[in-house]
């Protein structure tokens, strides 16, 4: 059974405008229109799309937070807002933009606390703190008020926080926004041997597609709160219109080369750049190349996730897996 | 619910744990909490030297009103006062980050920050009414200590209900704190008074619309002996828990509608 699934999900905000002195004008926004899709067990999957596109209302209605104006939302077997405080049990959730910690106490009582909010048994907890002490290097920092920890630091006590109750499905909202790359490199090592160890499903949003790239084989992409493409990153590569560059040194500077199928983009000395469709398959190339000219060296570049989804936005069309 | 109760107790005890490290900043807090409730009640007093009645009532008997509301205010402000920040929870997302935890909502709003100090208002509050006991001439019997144990809890619940209803109106309307003050702690003021010194039309407002005459009023009157100036039903006297329980009902209504409104901020 799917761990998360949704179909045909909507949510309306009324908006009130002033129009005039005295009336006010009443105005039905549509956040989320109709999303359906479903998360197996164990899955890793990136959830991506421009401001204002609907995620951060998508996870509420998943978390139990917002209530869908229509549509039907299980998680883990469950309905979120009717059942909210048992999905709790089952779930972790990080806004990276604000803290589920106590500002004021510090680290560990935070710990302490939510351990006994969540039932935690005490030798469970006692593992488990340990663990990520360890693996999040907190040691130095447990005993330190939350407000008095850097961004980064924060981060990290608020992921561990929420590990604490063994969570099946995580919910990272933005969980590496503002980080250094030292500290997010850290942070995505952290969250592949999460999934890969203790085989927890993390539904992951967020504007930063590096760590889409690295951690995530599956990627949703919605726009004006809609499913504009579902699929792997592979299949996200080789959207319609992305193109990938092949990246030739010859051994001496020339003319642009002549190779079917691909075309020089730019020529600089010896080096020159062939673009081709991304969906095309780079062999024949290579191999035109290599047998027509004197190579010395050759790459293949993959198009940029940015620029893919940047003509999946301007296409609005959508594209799901079967 | 006992569930609920075990969750407000670990958490309001992380609280008093983390107060208790500045000894000397918790003691003086409860201390002035306590001393300013009292200097309410001393100018009372003072007013009282001057005249000899208020609305026909003399000042054991204002005492004993004061008393009443003073202690339901002071527990429901120990318990669910913290609700008022309701509404910096809600514009700050933290409300976010209670409502996916495995605890009733409520329970953590107000048991967050939970400040033990506020006892002094209580103490302060049992006081005055030891006081008013005593110097009050009451002819005791079992009914009357019934309904005076009656009514610090009906009083209690009954202010703890107005909290919430003004922070289920605070997760709707964002901040309305100050309107909530208004009827928490101006509803205290206007009952530490006899409510004969208002017009009728008040009295009926604060029985039937908002029952904050329960609190104290209407089992005084019976504890006291004294007769209803405006004629209302004896069984009044009686009705403090009936009005208690009505009025929670719609706060837990309102709060419960309240949350499946929250539209949460925008990211």
């Amino acid at each position: 059974m799917a761990m998360i699934e949704v179909e045909d999900l909507r949510r309306t905000f009324v908006v009130r405008t002033k129009s005039g002195t005295l009336r006010r004008g009443r105005q039905e926004i549509l956040a989320v229109a109709g999303l359906s899709f479903a998360i197996e067990p164990g899955e890793m999957v990136g959830y991506i799309g421009p401001n204002g596109a609907g995620k951060s209302t998508s996870i509420k209605m998943l978390t139990g937070i917002l209530v869908p104006t229509s549509g039907s939302v299980q998680v883990a077997g469950m309905d979120p807002s009717r059942r909210r405080t048992d999905l709790a049990r089952r779930i972790g959730v990080v806004f990276g933009q604000r803290s589920g910690l106590w500002w004021d106490l510090p680290l560990r009582d935070s710990f302490d606390l939510l351990a006994r909010i969540y039932d935690v048994p005490r030798p469970r907890y006692t593992t488990n703190l340990a663990a990520y002490v360890d693996l999040l290097d907190l040691g130095p920092l447990l005993d330190q008020p939350v407000r008095q920890l850097s961004l980064g630091q924060r981060m990290r006590g608020d992921l561990a926080a929420t590990l604490l109750h063994d969570p099946q499905i995580l919910f990272l909202d933005e969980p590496t926004i503002g980080l250094d790359v030292v500290s997010k490199t850290r942070l995505r090592e952290f969250l592949r041997d999460l999934n890969a160890e203790r085989g927890t499903t993390v539904l992951l949003t967020t504007h930063d597609l590096g760590d889409i790239e690295q951690l995530c084989r599956r990627v949703m992409v919605i726009d004006a709160g809609r499913m504009v493409f579902d699929d792997t990153i592979a299949a996200l590569q080789r959207v319609g219109g992305a193109t990938r560059t092949v990246v030739v040194d010859l051994e001496r500077p020339g003319e642009p080369v002549v190779v079917p199928g691909a075309v020089v983009t730019r020529v600089e000395g010896a080096r020159q750049w062939l673009t081709f469709p991304a969906d095309a398959s780079a062999a024949p190339i290579v191999s035109a190349l290599a047998s027509g000219y004197d190579l010395v060296d050759l790459s293949i570049q993959e198009p940029a996730i940015e620029d893919v989804i940047r003509l999946l936005y301007a296409r609005g069309g959508a594209h799901k897996a079967d | 619910m006992a569930d609920s109760i075990r969750a407000f107790a670990v958490i309001a005890g992380a609280w008093v744990r983390a107060s208790m490290t500045y000894r000397a900043s918790f003691w003086s807090l409860a201390v002035g909490q306590a001393l300013f409730t009292l200097v309410d009640f001393v100018a009372i007093t003072i007013m009282f030297s001057h005249i000899d009645r208020l609305g026909g009532f003399d000042v054991a008997q204002v005492a004993l009103l004061y008393g009443f509301s003073g202690f339901a205010l002071g527990v429901a402000d120990l318990l669910v006062g913290n609700v008022e920040l309701l509404g910096r929870r809600v514009r700050d997302g933290s409300f976010d980050a209670m409502l996916v935890r495995p605890v009733a909502p409520l329970v953590q709003v107000a048991a967050d920050q939970f400040a033990l100090r506020r006892l002094g208002r209580i103490v302060s509050a049992v006081g005055v009414l030891g006081w008013a006991l005593v110097a009050t001439n009451i002819d005791w019997s079992i009914t009357k200590v019934a309904v005076a144990v009656a009514t610090l809890v009906s009083g209690s619940v009954i202010f703890c209900s107005v909290f919430v209803l003004g922070s289920a109106f605070q997760i709707l309307a964002g901040d309305a704190s100050e309107m909530m003050n208004a009827f928490t702690y101006g509803g205290n003021t206007l009952t530490q008074y006899p409510l004969s010194i208002y017009p009728s039309e008040v009295v009926k407002g604060v029985t039937f619309i908002l029952p904050l005459a329960f609190v104290n009023w209407y089992p005084a009157l019976y504890i006291l002996g004294v007769e209803d100036p405006f004629d209302m039903p004896v069984a009044f006297h009686f009705a403090s828990p009936v009005a208690a329980t009505l009025l929670a009902a719609v706060a837990a209504g309102c709060w419960r509608a309240g949350v499946r409104r929250y539209r949460s901020t925008g990211s």
